[in-house]
Parts: structure tokens; C-alpha cells; sequence
């Protein structure tokens, strides 16, 4: 399909970047382009000015600071989470549930900035982002600064990233001892979109749970870490998720709870517990 | 700071030949490889990102051609079907689709043969399981996908893509 014209550049520092983001209203930082481009064929976005990230070597690469929590730069991609070490150790769920996104080639370009950016309510890692406690760091060109995952999404398609602005990584902490995740879903298929998504965190018996594809922002939810509990704090939570023609809104409500619990008892396993 | 363009001159090497054109900005990679270097085994199937049949490797992996502007594949190293049978001679993943009726219409059959490849060459040895995760991201409407699994486990088990 014919995109709109556009204009491109394709800056090697984060410097660049956000000077070129700033110097159209209507510029628009290109990542993985998974979601981005097939946007701009149907014009549903038609920006003046794309800045391609792929070559700025600062927004690549998975280090570990220096109280153990994962740094990912905001180009790696799903696959290079997959394959990382380090994320196997610090935070295994991250990994694991990015091989459950889409396909090989989604996963061999699309990258964890694009899908936290985009923040379209089926997406898999803002609920993941919600429960392991990670912060997402945005550069505009005069400062730097770093959020929580409820400052972060604000709305279907809309985060705390500003126009102008850029989110450069995001911080996830190493699991505490103890402390275990989990992942619950019911798709569109083996690996397909969600109907609903669940990431869990537990730690002491108490755990925190992010509902995703239910609101226009993943769902926290806090809840002993028990069956009766998790479902009870997900009724509470009063959930008013879409109906389309994949479920009803009664049966996303209904799969939140199974799948809360599911989610939670995969982090309980871990812990042993 | 880069200037922003609407057009530029990329160089790209398609199937080990360098090809240096002007492309517009909005051009996407696949009807590059279509349109401006001719090679017309790249299919577009949905041109949404859905249907893999645009897939070719870039920089040795697999990606969708119809999800990238052929700007950004400046200096990129790509291989599409064409690619495969370097010389003329068929490879053995190639012959399996044949001898394994792994094709009906063919539509698929180029990005197929390059998810397949790429899964080999990552994973000389996959489980049916693992080729059926590899080819994912391709949709084949006509065969089932049965044979498609075959011819790829018979080069598998075989050695060798
Ligand atoms: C067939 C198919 C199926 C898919 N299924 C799923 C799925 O089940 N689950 C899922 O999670 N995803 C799915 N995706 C989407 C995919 O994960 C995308 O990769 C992701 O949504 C966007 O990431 P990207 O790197 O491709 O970003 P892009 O498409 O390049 O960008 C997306 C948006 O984020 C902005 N952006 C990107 N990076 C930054 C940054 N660093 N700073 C500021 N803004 C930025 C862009 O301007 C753009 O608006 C699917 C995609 C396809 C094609
Ligand atoms: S044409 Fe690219 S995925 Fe279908
Ligand atoms: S052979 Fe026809 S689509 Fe696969």
C-alpha cells in the first residue's frame, strides 16, 4: 500500500533524536514498526517526519544496574529478550512471555519501547511493566525524566510520553527472594492477540495482579494470595472491559478472575509455596 | 543532526548483488524489492503484517518486508527466495516442499521457505512443536500446513537446509 509522503532521518544519538521529535508538531519516532507502519497505510497516522531509532546504539542493548534490576533500552527487541541471559536471571517472565507474542518475525523486529509506547490495550507488556515495579525513563530535550507504569499509561494509545519526547529505557527490578511472577491469557489463537491478559506478582503471600485488554490501561489489583481472595479483588475491582465479537464483556469479567488466579498460582508454584 | 529527507539514495544487497537507487521515503521494502529490483517471489499477501508471505531475511533474520521502508534496509544484506537456490540448484528445503507436496498454489511459498530456513539454521533439529512455532507468522490458506511440517521435518532429520 502507497504510505502518505513522509519524511525521514535517522539519527545515531539520543540527542539527534529528540531534536528531530521536537522539530515538527507532527514527528513521530519509528522502532520496530509493527504497529506504526501498518497505521500509516491505513492513515489512520500520517506524520510529516518519521525519526528511525534503529541506529542509535544507546537504545540497544540489556545491562543490569547496580542493585541488580534489568536496564532495557527501549530498541531491544522481543527477541533479544528472549534470548537474554541476563533477563533469564534477573526476571524470567519478561522473556517468557515475549515468545508468546505474535510470531518469529513480529518478534525479531518489534521492541519493547514500540509496545509500552503504543500502548494498545492487548499489548503484553504493560501489564508486565505493572507488576514487576518497572520504570520507564523519557527524554524530552531539555530533561530526563523517569515514571512509574500508573504515570506511565494514561490511556488506549496514549502514555506519558509527550510529543517531542522519547522513552530511552525502562528499569525493571531483579525478583526479590521470595518473590515470583506469573502470566495468564486467553487468546485469538496459540499465541494470538488477547482476549484478556494477566501478569501476577508474588511476595509474602500478598500478590499484585495487572489486568490487561479489560480498560484502556492495564487494571492493578492488590489480593491475598489465595483463590477466594484474587477472584474477590477482581469482582471489586468493577470491571467495564469491551464487547466484540471475540467475548462478551461478561466473559471478560469472567476471565479476568479464572485467569487472575491462574496467573497468581503459576507465581505461587514458583515460590514453592 | 541528520536532515530529514523525502527521498534518498540506499544501498542494498539483495541475493549477493548491490543494488544503489533513489527510493522515496514512503516506499515500503517489499514493493522495493518488487517494483524497483524486480524480484517478484516477494509476495504481498494482506499487507497488514499478518500473513508473512512478504518475509524475506534481513541481516540474517527473518523479517516482513511489507513493515519496513526501504530506506531503513540502507546497507542492509537481504536474501529473498530468489536467494535460495543460488546457481540454479534447488536446496534440500526446497526439493522437500516439492517431494513432500508442500505446496498448492504457492502464494505462501516464498515466505515459508524463508521462515523455514531461518528456523533450520537456528535450530538444525526442531520437535514438530518448534516447526510449528516457527512457521507461525506464515499463513498458508490451501494445504493444511501438514505437508508444509513434513517437508521441513524431512530435511530436519535429513541434516542440513
Ligand atoms: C501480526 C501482528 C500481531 C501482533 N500481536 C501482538 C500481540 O499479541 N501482543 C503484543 O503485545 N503486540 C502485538 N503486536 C504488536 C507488536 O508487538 C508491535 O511490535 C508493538 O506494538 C510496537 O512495537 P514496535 O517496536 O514495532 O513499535 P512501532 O510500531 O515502531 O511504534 C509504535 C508506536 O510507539 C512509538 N514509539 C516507539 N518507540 C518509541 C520510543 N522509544 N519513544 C517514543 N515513542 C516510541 C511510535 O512513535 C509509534 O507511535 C503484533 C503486531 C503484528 C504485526
Ligand atoms: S503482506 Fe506482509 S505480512 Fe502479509
Ligand atoms: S499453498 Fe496456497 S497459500 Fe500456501
Amino acid at each position: 500500500m502507497l504510505l502518505r509522503e513522509v519524511e525521514y532521518a535517522r539519527p545515531e544519538t539520543i540527542d539527534e533524536a529528540v531534536r528531530l521529535l521536537s522539530s515538527r508538531e507532527d514527528a513521530r519516532a519509528l522502532a520496530g514498526g509493527q504497529s506504526l507502519v501498518n497505521v500509516m497505510k491505513i492513515r489512520v497516522a500520517a506524520p510529516e517526519l518519521v525519526v528511525d531509532l534503529n541506529r542509535i546504539e544507546e537504545l540497544r542493548g540489556i545491562s543490569a544496574a547496580a542493585d541488580g534490576s534489568l536496564v532495557l533500552g527501549a530498541m531491544v527487541t522481543y527477541d533479544e529478550l528472549i534470548r537474554s541471559d541476563a533477563v533469564r536471571a534477573a526476571r524470567p517472565i519478561l522473556g517468557e512471555v515475549a515468545l508468546t507474542i505474535a510470531d518469529v518475525q513480529v518478534r525479531n523486529r518489534g521492541t519493547v519501547g514500540g509496545n509500552l509506547c503504543v500502548n494498545d490495550p492487548t499489548n503484553h507488556l504493560p501489564p508486565l511493566m505493572a507488576t514487576t515495579g518497572a520504570t520507564m525513563t523519557i527524554r524530552s530535550l531539555e530533561a530526563e525524566r523517569t515514571v512509574s507504569s500508573d504515570e506511565f499509561f494514561l490511556g488506549v494509545y496514549l502514555t506519558a510520553v509527550t510529543p517531542g519526547e522519547m522513552l530511552t529505557r525502562v528499569t525493571v527490578p531483579a525478583l526479590a527472594p521470595g518473590e515470583s511472577d506469573g502470566w495468564a491469557s486467553v487468546t485469538l489463537g496459540k499465541d494470538g492477540t488477547g482476549i484478556v491478559n494477566v501478569a501476577a506478582t508474588v511476595a509474602a503471600g500478598q500478590a499484585r495482579i495487572a489486568i490487561g485488554c479489560v480498560s484502556a490501561v492495564p487494571v492493578v489489583v492488590e489480593a491475598e494470595a489465595d483463590e477466594v481472595s484474587v477472584r474477590k479483588a477482581v469482582a471489586d475491582a468493577d470491571l467495564d472491559p469491551p464487547s466484540d465479537v471475540h467475548a462478551s464483556a461478561d466473559f471478560r469479567r469472567h476471565l479476568a478472575q479464572v485467569l487472575a488466579w491462574r496467573a497468581v498460582g503459576q507465581a505461587l508454584e514458583r515460590t514453592g509455596a | 543532526m541528520p536532515e530529514p529527507v523525502s527521498e534518498q539514495t540506499i544501498s542494498v544487497e539483495i541475493n549477493g548483488e548491490t543494488y544503489e537507487q533513489e527510493v522515496e521515503a514512503r516506499k515500503l521494502l517489499v514493493h522495493f524489492i518488487r517494483d524497483v529490483v524486480d524480484l517478484t517471489g516477494t509476495h504481498v499477501g494482506c499487507d497488514t503484517g499478518n500473513c508473512g508471505a512478504c518475509t524475506v531475511l534481513m541481516d540474517g533474520k527473518t523479517i516482513k518486508s511489507c513493515m519496513l521502508l526501504a530506506i531503513q534496509a540502507d546497507g542492509a544484506t537481504i536474501t529473498t527466495v530468489e536467494g535460495l537456490a543460488a546457481g540454479g540448484e534447488l536446496t534440500p528445503l526446497q526439493r522437500a516442499f516439492s517431494a513432500s507436496h508442500a505446496l498448492q498454489c504457492g502464494y505462501c511459498t516464498p515466505g515459508m521457505l524463508l521462515s523455514a530456513a531461518y528456523l533450520l539454521e537456528q535450530n538444525p533439529h526442531p520437535s514438530e512443536e518448534e516447526i510449528r512455532r516457527g512457521i507461525q507468522g506464515n499463513i498458508c490458506r490451501c494445504t493444511g500446513y501438514v505437508n508444509i511440517v513434513e517437508a521441513i521435518k524431512s530435511v530436519a532429520e535429513g541434516g542440513g537446509a
